[in-house]
């Protein structure tokens, strides 16, 4: 706990006349709804994007078990929610891939540990723009409540999944969601709006208010990699704003974009979307990379292998995901020798994202290694990761994407990246960080209890997907009992143990959620470092208090993985310490 | 406003940028996407559609053109208004500011005009493909210039008492990244017959 | 690997299993690789007491070769997968063989009409046979096709087949198969159109000369219009 202090710290006549101590306790005496609802406080900003995103999870995770249900046992009352019809059945499965992606992956890897991690693992006392920050949530918080209500109007939600691909989505004589889909359309674009402003917020902090002595080769992989996220996304996001004013065009006042017979083209909207869709793969793979990479450092004792190379092979990722978009595309209709160069791109880009996994399984090389809860969950992500990414080749390549394009194999695929990524990681997240955002320990024995209770009904889902698949099972199909071919015996097995492993994995939740609340309160308390880690969120006290570093903000004297260093006693090395 | 106690952090300038500056930078890095979008499409649409040159031709040549050299005169000001801010002369920076904003305001009153008299020929946002990227690309347009407009006056009247000068160059960076979006909107919508 | 569990009935469906197989054959093997070398570095690096960690930090050519050498495997394993897939992307998707009989196929919210062209091999004649989610077509002929849809978007997707292609209203899409065997098999509409997506199965039957020439004669232009369906009323575009 040395933190060192700044010229700033005795400098406080920066801080318009409001000294640092001042700020600290000045927040004290606000009422509650002041301190959590209209915080300008960085960690008041991720908490309210941690809960929300936890309390979404539940609204997605409460719609594929509905629809898991159906498919596995078609016709039934499921408990808790009645009869899936076909209708119902289309709006859950694109309320749970929206859902799943806008509002839980992007909020929790981006915003939440953005916000929480970003000023204090560079050591600043807050973002460079804590209002336009509330500003961000507050749009995002619209967002939800647009998302939510549009389940309730006259026609229900829209059921067009995820892409929203017109002339389906354009048209409400086609999706019969004539409030539902510019609802939904709407409810994404508010929450890219909330995203941009944070963003800029991250990068600009980032540049400008790292703590003196920290170069950028000093930073930590997970703000790296945040920042590089968060750099892709504003990058990215631009051609489906543009596409989404105007399909709302032609949903509300009759435009002709994406509809042939006004001269429009719909396959337009599907470059518009998979422009953004698959950097958005990477926006929420490299903050989850950026996660295994600090856990797993301070858990091995080990200097990340080869730093720099991490973080080129992510911007290097992030680079060509910008030229793989169309093999999306790949039977969509689109020139047939487009399908070659995208073939081509996307392979290519397997090469930085194995190069990344490589590195760090050579990063255990010569460690010693603790196998705590987070350590299992960094550990489950890259070997579950592996899985997902190898599937992506059968994808990417276009000839055999020809029989797997919009089968099961493709939910199989991703959910094998999309899952370790917004969950995996996540529980690692939260469980390493737990310590430092409440002051108090999770319990370790109920929190492997609910590790194994997770990897092990995980993997019995989505391998049998992989099997429906290949089998021919077509994606987004409430009843198979119409396909005599998809009928064979052991068929609905499959599908039965796929929809019973989901139910196992919801309930191993409850597990989460009770040991993370009841530790949260009434956990044992928890000192300022308790994993010997270097970063400098570490050296602040749990939980830190408004201004983060009481004792004057930190100087950097070395990088974030000083750890088992030959010249010293012990086997870390924090940031912070001048020797 | 003043009552909200800065954090350190916003006061530091690791890159020797002004945060404010860096930021308007990121948020034109991100409009230039936005904007690439619109006119992207578009363009692949006119490529496919040489036919609908018989649209086009009924937009107004005369208003872009004179919208346009508002515009530009509207981003000299903004050029003044920032070397006044460099002088620590709020006032003056204030000054051009306003006429700045009157310049936006002359180029809303042409477009609403040009507007209202294209519609009462007929040609509106659903009367064809071509008049729905016309109008929804200005729109777009239109949007960030009122928004402009409105943060100007903001920044303008902070000015004048000599508060936050450093917001007059960002201000202005943004005013010109709206007049190069119409730099690219007017050949396209209007020339290209 | 496929063809076990679903029938490879068309000329190109066993290249696609078989690219399918190599893929797996080369991805399994790395996959598996990975995953031993990790889990051997797990256990055998296991935290005991008195041993420290090493300090390694990656950037000496010597240690980065670890990191090195896979990643040039694995560039060339993709060149080896590109050329495979892609070759057998041409097969299917670029190359139109000499067509035997065309038939036009239309999607629809939520059925498909099958328009065959009948005993003169001209479609657009009176003798053209519609039928609605039925398609016949004869055993070991090159069929093209052409696909129309009337609304939204539709993908006409024959797993015997491992052949797919999305339906595009506006547009005509064009391609091609050739039959290797008889039998009856599963049409699916995998691109989601609306709330009878999952109600859009139809059947493909793939008839021997003699049983598809009885069929044939059967549909004369008087019962085909009998089977029409309803609809068949918005006019072909």
């Amino acid at each position: 706990m040395s933190s060192t202090a700044t010229p700033e710290a005795s400098g406080h006549s920066h801080d318009d006349g409001h000294g640092h101590d001042g700020h600290a306790h000045g927040h004290a005496e606000q009422n509650f709804f002041l301190k959590y609802f209209w915080s300008t406080d960085h960690k008041i900003i991720g908490f309210q994007y941690l809960f929300t995103g936890m309390f979404m999870a539940l609204i997605g995770g409460f719609a594929v078990y509905a629809f898991r249900m159906q498919i596995a046992f078609p016709g039934m009352s499921v408990p808790g929610y009645g009869r899936v019809t076909a209708t119902d059945y289309n709006a859950l499965v694109t309320t749970h891939g929206s859902v799943m992606i806008f509002w839980v992956a992007m909020p929790v890897l981006i915003a939440a540990l953005g916000n929480y991690l970003i000023p204090l693992m560079i050591g600043a006392d807050d973002m460079v723009f804590p209002r336009l920050n509330r500003l961000s949530y507050q749009l995002f918080l619209l967002s939800i409540v647009v998302l939510i209500a549009s389940f309730f109007v006259q026609g229900g939600a829209f059921g067009g999944a995820w892409t929203s691909y017109p002339p389906l989505s354009a048209k409400p004589e086609y999706n019969l969601t004539p409030l539902g889909a510019p609802m939904w359309l709407v409810a994404v674009a508010l929450e890219f709006a909330a995203f941009l402003l944070g963003g800029i917020n991250f990068v600009t902090t980032l540049m400008n208010s790292r703590a003196p002595g920290m170069k950028m080769f000093d930073v930590p992989i997970v703000i790296w990699m945040i920042v590089i996220a968060s750099i892709l996304f504003m990058a990215s996001v631009g051609p489906l704003v543009a596409g989404a004013i105007m399909l709302l065009f032609d949903q509300t006042v009759g435009t002709g974009f994406f509809d042939p017979k006004k001269g429009g083209d719909p396959v337009l909207w599907q470059h518009l979307f998979w422009f953004f869709g698959h950097p958005e793969v990477y926006v929420v793979l490299l903050p989850a990379m950026g996660i295994v990479a600090e856990v797993i450092t301070t858990f091995s004792r080990k200097k990340l292998f080869a730093y720099k190379t991490v973080i080129y092979t992510a911007v290097g990722t992030g680079a060509l995901s910008f030229f793989v978009w169309a093999h999306h595309q790949f039977i969509a209709g689109i020139d047939p020798r487009m399908a070659n160069i995208f073939s081509v791109t996307t392979l290519l880009i397997s090469i930085p994202v194995a190069e990344m996994v490589f590195v760090y399984i050579a990063t255990l090389f010569g460690g010693s290694i603790r196998l705590t809860t987070p350590m299992l969950w960094a550990l489950a992500f890259i070997g579950e990761f592996l899985l997902g990414g190898v599937t992506g080749i059968f994808l990417g390549s276009s000839g055999a994407d020809i029989y797997f394009h919009d089968t099961y194999f493709v939910i199989a695929h991703f959910h094998y990246t999309f899952f370790p990524i917004a969950f995996i990681a996540v529980f690692a997240a939260v469980t390493y960080w737990f310590p430092k955002m409440f002051g108090k320990y999770m319990n370790e024995a109920w929190g492997k209890v609910h590790f194994w209770g997770t990897i092990i009904p995980f993997n019995f889902i989505f391998i049998p997907l992989f099997l429906l698949g290949a089998r021919g099972d077509h994606r987004r199909i409430y009843d198979y009992t119409h396909f005599p071919d998809l009928m064979k015996p052991g068929m609905q097995d499959l599908r039965v143990l796929a929809t019973l492993s989901l139910v196992v994995l919801l309930a191993f939740q409850v597990v989460f959620l009770v040991n993370y609340f009841y530790s949260a309160f009434k956990g044992p308390k928890a000192e300022a470092n308790p994993w010997k880690a270097n970063t400098l969120e570490w050296q602040a006290p749990s939980p830190p208090p408004h201004g983060n570093f009481p004792e004057g903000l930190p100087t950097v004297y070395r990088g974030p993985y000083e750890y088992s260093h030959p010249d010293r006693q012990d086997d870390h090395w924090p940031q912070n310490s001048p020797s | 406003m003043s009552s909200f106690p800065r954090p350190i952090a916003t006061t530091r300038s690791a890159t020797g940028i002004s945060t404010g500056k860096l930021a308007v930078w990121w948020l034109i890095a991100s409009e230039i996407v936005i904007f690439g979008g619109v006119l992207g499409s578009y363009v692949m649409h006119r490529i496919g559609h040489p036919e609908w040159a018989s649209q086009a031709e009924h937009t107004n040549t005369w208003a872009g053109a004179l919208n346009t050299f508002i515009l530009l005169t509207s981003s000299l000001m903004a050029v003044l208004a920032h070397q006044a801010a460099e002088h620590k002369d709020g006032k003056k920076a204030a000054k051009f500011l306003y006429l700045t904003i009157l310049g936006g305001l002359m180029f809303l009153t042409v477009k609403s005009i040009e507007w209202t008299n294209e519609i009462h020929h007929g040609f509106t946002l659903t009367s064809h493909t071509f008049w729905s990227f016309y109008y929804t690309a200005a729109g777009i347009h239109g949007v960030h210039v009122i928004v402009g407009l409105i943060i100007m006056a903001i920044i303008a009247s902070d000015a004048k008492k000599g508060i936050d000068l450093q917001r007059v160059e960002a201000v202005g960076l943004y005013w010109h990244f709206v007049d190069i979006v119409w730099i690219f909107l007017f050949p396209l919508l209007y020339i290209a017959k | 690997m496929i063809s076990k569990y679903v029938d490879s009935v068309a000329t190109f469906s066993g290249d696609i299993d078989h690219l399918i197989w190599v893929i797996t054959a080369i991805v399994g093997f790395w996959f598996l690789l990975a995953e031993a070398v990790f889990f051997y570095l797990i256990i055998r690096y296991a935290a005991r007491d008195g041993v420290r960690a090493q300090y390694v930090a990656g950037e000496d050519p010597k240690e980065k070769r670890w990191v090195a050498v896979p990643h040039y495997l694995t560039l060339a394993f993709d060149v080896w997968i590109i050329f495979s897939a892609i070759s057998v992307w041409q097969e299917v998707k670029q190359t139109m063989p000499q067509a035997d009989e065309t038939v036009r196929v239309i999607a629809q919210q939520w059925a498909w009409t099958f328009i065959h062209p009948g005993a003169d091999g001209q479609l657009d004649t009176a003798d053209d046979i519609r039928l609605v989610d039925e398609l016949h077509v004869e055993k070991g002929k090159t069929i093209h096709f052409e696909l129309q849809s009337r609304d939204v978007l539709h993908s006409f997707s024959v797993p015997v087949f491992r052949l797919k292609q999305d339906v595009i209203p506006g547009r005509t899409i064009r391609g091609w198969f050739k039959t290797t065997q008889a039998g009856a098999y599963d049409i699916q509409c995998t691109e989601i159109c609306g709330i009878g997506h999952a109600i859009m199965p139809a059947r493909i039957i793939i008839e021997s000369p003699e049983d598809h020439a009885a069929w044939l004669l059967s549909q004369t232009p008087a019962t085909a219009a009998l089977t029409t369906p309803t609809t068949q009323t918005g006019g072909m575009p």
